[in-house]
């Protein structure tokens, strides 16, 4: 196994130093280091970062592996400096048994480019009648610790407590997709004057809040941990920030695009801009950013959501909800935190590695970069500025809305176990 | 329009040239309204169809004077040939004007176009075809306030107020009481504008 | 004009008189023996119809007809489009047969436009109602139905004119086109539904709005009743069609309360005795018949303008007086 010697990285933007990589793990950190055959990588003013880790993504295979495989999808996710995904549940077949998790843990083993964790579904089929068998798929070679119908809510509120309650004999936890679905029949954006000049059914915030509101009580009332994912508006942020502060077992995510992009996009009628939870309004996005810098929301998570070329290339009401994110969402985070100054780097750590690796109970990454840790790193040049083609995507989709628009940053290198998945800004 | 097509500009007016004015206008609008009396024997019959936008008050003014001589109302209107020009395609699509057929409607009367500058003569074309798809005179005259040559087409006017003689860089422009400030027939160098 | 006529929102009102002014010229063409005029000839209009609207599609084919188009009708029974072929692939095909204009009606929202912006198609893309977004010919032909009747009596135009548009306005593209057309014909518009069925943000629209009908009729100069439609009910919109009928319907009383010169308009196809009684349709006030004949003049006059010349018409020239 190679060894590499890195040299003046900057950890989580702190002064210049070199660092060996050996063995997995972290060997030698310090200045003036040199190693006998390693191979020397040159990190002058670039970032280093403990290897991200994805709580929300979508990988979609098995069953639409025109859309993504978990080859193609950990080579986006390497790309975008992440060494950890946890795969979603709602692929074909569901996630919803032991088999079907082990399938997509053995498939993450065997591409080598990330960590797959694969999410069980919380209920059969992720129609919100019956609980899936968690504990088998929490029992299984993947040791599923995060259970999400994403992409349905579990609305019913007594299946939702037993969910809550049951996960906890294996320190389980909910990922909730907060959605009402009666306020949200055929919603395509979100609601509010735009919708009703464009005549698109409208997605209202109250569908997401009334949810968080309830299970952060259910949770609450059963004593369990409850995961939220994707928080859009800015009452979402502020029923969380209530629950944590009653100290309650409650976390959050936000995704790169809603604290980038607006609802206003969507009057370009391109369902590139479509997702769900829908792009919010401007004073939405700044709330998000706010709970995320102070805490409220713990974690950015991407929602990646790959789809083949003709479900976005068609009349809006007919395209699939979704888009892609793990290569863009740290240069996101940088547009959207780093840069106006809310989070230094060592909160990038917190919110895209340590944080959401506890969240998911996966216990060798998301560690600091120190010696005998786990060589699980990125480096990345926040000085660089690149334009986003779709074309150069590593995802098998090309549904970014962020084709053609220049972000900051780029990912030089991710080490995965001291292996570079990712060298030079190309993938290994 | 780049200024110096503007027809007010001092180019253009160096080189115009009145060739007709206001008392010029009057006599041979009163001689075609005598000559179309005689070729139709009097007036019954006639309707007068102005090509807007100067054909129209063309056509009102020989038909008051028709009246005057006969002492009654020859019915006068407007025939826009704007969707029947040969160049339609040519430029970006053209607001209409207003076509008004008399109440008695054209079939076994005797039409007079009316127009105010015989050219190329694929106005009168278009006229032709016009009319046709609005009924079937007995016979159709053509009246022109001034025939300035260069046909591209086997058309002749059977009235006509001023021959002139132009070459093809110049060009004739017809101004009238009531759509403008003046009654002139002007004949402006290649710099100036009018048909 | 834009190449594109997709919401009432592209015209200028210099575009939107220009129209009003070339169907005046073109509706007389009603009146000829031989209703056809060459001005489109060698031209192909295609009607695009993913949604079943007769009344929509045969007045298109009239006015396209009339300006001696060939008209290609495209509609989803019968087709390829009821087997699932997609929006692009039917635009791709129309593209292939040389369409100059496609008409198109769909019911989701923004598919014209899609079918403008997205590449697939270089012809004229003109929307003939998408979804609950927008329906700008009608609009046009509604316009076009007041400016005959009210403008001649107010120096040619519908300026401060006072237009009730009372019904669902949550789902109704006629509604959306109508306030944008009217507010840049600068007619005043008020909207009168029951709160369920006014969309969200409707305060943000250049419109008033009023939950209570009575209180309106009598200063209208306009009054437009849209189509409800009894489905709503099960959307738990209101309680009963009766209930809807007695609080929202225009009957023979409430008629009575309206001014003199007072128009009744409906875009069709009418639910009677839901939103108007028939006394109300089939009275001297009831403008609707001629609004079917007006449809066809507008639309020939938007084809003419898209398609008549090299490009769209300058409508800032105007027509000389």
């Amino acid at each position: 196994m190679t060894t590499y010697l890195i040299k003046n990285a900057s950890i989580l933007g702190g002064e210049p130093t070199d660092l060996l990589l050996a063995a997995g793990v972290v060997r030698e950190i310090g200045s003036g280091l040199s190693a006998e055959g390693a191979e020397t990588v040159d990190a002058t003013g670039l970032v280093a970062l403990p290897g991200l880790v994805d709580l929300h993504t979508h990988l979609r295979e098995p069953g639409r592996e025109d859309a993504e495989t978990v080859e193609s999808g950990t080579r986006a996710a390497a790309s975008g400096g992440f060494t950890a995904v946890h795969a979603m549940a709602n692929t074909e077949p569901v996630a919803d048994t032991a088999g079907v998790v082990e399938q997509v843990w053995r498939l993450g083993r065997e591409a080598g480019y990330c960590d797959v964790y694969p999410v069980g579904a919380v209920t059969v089929g992720l129609a919100g009648e019956r609980l899936a068998e968690l504990g088998a798929m929490a029992d299984s070679a993947a040791r599923v610790r995060v259970f999400s119908d994403d992409g349905k809510c579990v609305s019913d509120a007594v299946l939702m407590r037993r969910a809550l309650e049951y996960v906890k004999a294996f320190d389980g936890v909910i990922a909730q997709h907060a959605q009402e679905p009666r306020l949200t029949e055929g919603a395509q954006m979100n609601e509010g004057e735009l919708s009703g000049r464009l005549g698109l059914a409208g997605w209202p915030a109250v569908a997401e809040e009334a949810i968080i509101a309830r299970d952060c009580l259910l949770a609450a009332h059963v004593g369990s941990r409850l995961h939220v994912c994707h928080v859009s508006t800015a009452g979402s942020v502020e029923i969380v920030r209530w629950a944590k502060a009653k100290g309650w077992d409650v976390t959050a995510e936000a995704c790169p695009h809603h604290l980038l992009l607006t609802d206003e996009l969507a009057a370009t009628y391109d369902p590139i801009y479509k997702v769900n939870p829908p792009l919010r309004s401007a004073a939405d996005a700044e709330a998000l950013r706010v709970g995320l810098a102070d805490g409220t929301i713990d974690i950015v998570a991407t929602d990646h959501a790959p789809h083949p070329h003709e479900d976005k290339d068609c009349e809006w009401a007919a395209a699939a909800f979704g888009m892609l994110g793990l290569e863009t969402a740290l240069s996101i985070v940088q547009e959207t935190m780093v840069d106006p100054g809310l989070l230094d780097w060592a909160g990038v750590a917190e919110r895209m590695s340590y944080t959401p690796a506890r969240i998911g109970r996966v216990a060798d990454h998301g560690r600091p970069i120190e010696v005998g840790e786990p060589a699980n790193v990125v480096l990345y040049d926040p000085a660089a500025r690149r334009t986003v083609e779709a074309s150069e995507s590593a995802s098998l989709s090309r549904n970014t809305p962020y084709a053609g628009m220049e972000l900051p940053g780029r990912v030089v290198a991710t080490f995965l176990r001291g292996t570079p998945t990712v060298l030079d800004g190309k993938l290994a | 329009m780049p200024a110096h097509l503007e027809p007010e500009s001092a180019a253009a007016a160096d080189t115009a040239r009145t060739v007709m004015d206001g008392s010029d206008i009057g006599r041979a609008l009163t001689r075609i309204s005598h000559e179309i009396l005689e070729r139709n024997k009097g007036g019954s019959d006639l309707v007068l169809l102005g090509i807007p936008s100067r054909g129209v008050p063309l056509a009102e003014r020989i038909a008051e004077r028709i009246a005057s001589v006969e002492g009654y109302a020859v019915p006068v209107g407007s025939l826009d040939i704007t969707m029947y020009r040969d160049d339609l395609r040519m430029k970006p699509a053209r607001a209409l004007l207003p076509t008004q057929i008399p109440n008695g409607g054209i079939d076994g009367r005797t039409v007079v176009l009316v127009d105010d500058v015989l050219f190329s003569g694929r106005t009168i074309r278009a006229a032709l075809d016009a009319l046709g798809d609005i009924g079937r005179p007995k016979a159709v005259r053509l009246a022109v306030l001034v025939d300035r040559g260069h046909r591209e087409l086997p058309i002749r006017a059977d009235f006509v107020g001023k021959n002139l003689p132009t070459s093809l860089v110049e060009r004739v422009r017809v101004r009238l009481l009531g759509v403008d400030d003046v009654d002139a027939v002007t004949i402006l160098g290649s710099e100036g504008e009018g048909a | 004009m834009k190449r594109h006529l997709l919401s009432a929102a592209d015209l200028t009102r210099d575009d939107a008189e220009l129209v009003l002014r070339t169907a005046e010229e073109l509706r007389s063409l009603a009146d000829r023996p031989i209703k056809k005029l060459p001005a489109l000839r060698g031209r192909t209009v295609v009607n695009l119809f993913f949604e079943d609207s007769t009344r929509t599609r045969i007045s298109f084919e009239a006015a396209a007809k009339r300006l001696s188009a060939d008209v290609i009708n495209f509609a989803a029974k019968g087709s390829s489009l009821s087997k699932g072929e997609s929006l692009k692939d039917t635009a791709l095909t129309l593209e292939a047969m040389g369409a100059d204009a496609v008409v198109v009606r769909h019911s989701a929202s923004g598919a014209p436009h899609r079918l403008a912006n997205s590449g697939w198609v270089r012809s004229s893309v003109v929307n003939a109602g998408d979804g609950t977004h927008e329906h700008p010919t009608q609009a046009l032909l509604d316009a076009f139905t007041m400016w005959r009747h009210l403008a001649p009596q107010s120096g040619g135009s519908l300026d401060g004119r006072r237009v009730a548009i009372v019904g669902d306005v949550l789902h109704s593209r006629v509604a959306r086109s109508n306030a944008l057309l009217l507010r840049t014909l600068g007619a005043e518009v008020t909207l009168v539904a029951p709160p369920t069925l006014f969309p969200v943000g409707i305060e943000s629209w250049p419109v008033e709005t009023s939950y209570d009908l009575d209180s309106v009729l009598p200063k209208a100069d306009v009054v437009m009743m849209l189509r409800v439609q009894r489905e709503r009910m099960h959307g738990g919109f209101f309680p009963t069609a009766r209930e809807y009928s007695r609080r929202y319907g225009l009957d023979g009383r409430r008629m009575a309360t309206l001014q003199d010169h007072t128009i009744v308009m409906h875009p069709g196809p009418m639910v009677r005795g839901m939103e108007i009684t028939a006394d109300v349709a089939d009275s001297d006030r009831s403008v609707i018949v001629e609004q079917v004949t007006n449809g066809v003049a507008v639309r020939m006059a938007v084809l003419y303008l898209l398609l008549g010349g090299s490009q769209p018409a300058v409508s800032t020239e105007g027509l000389p007086e």
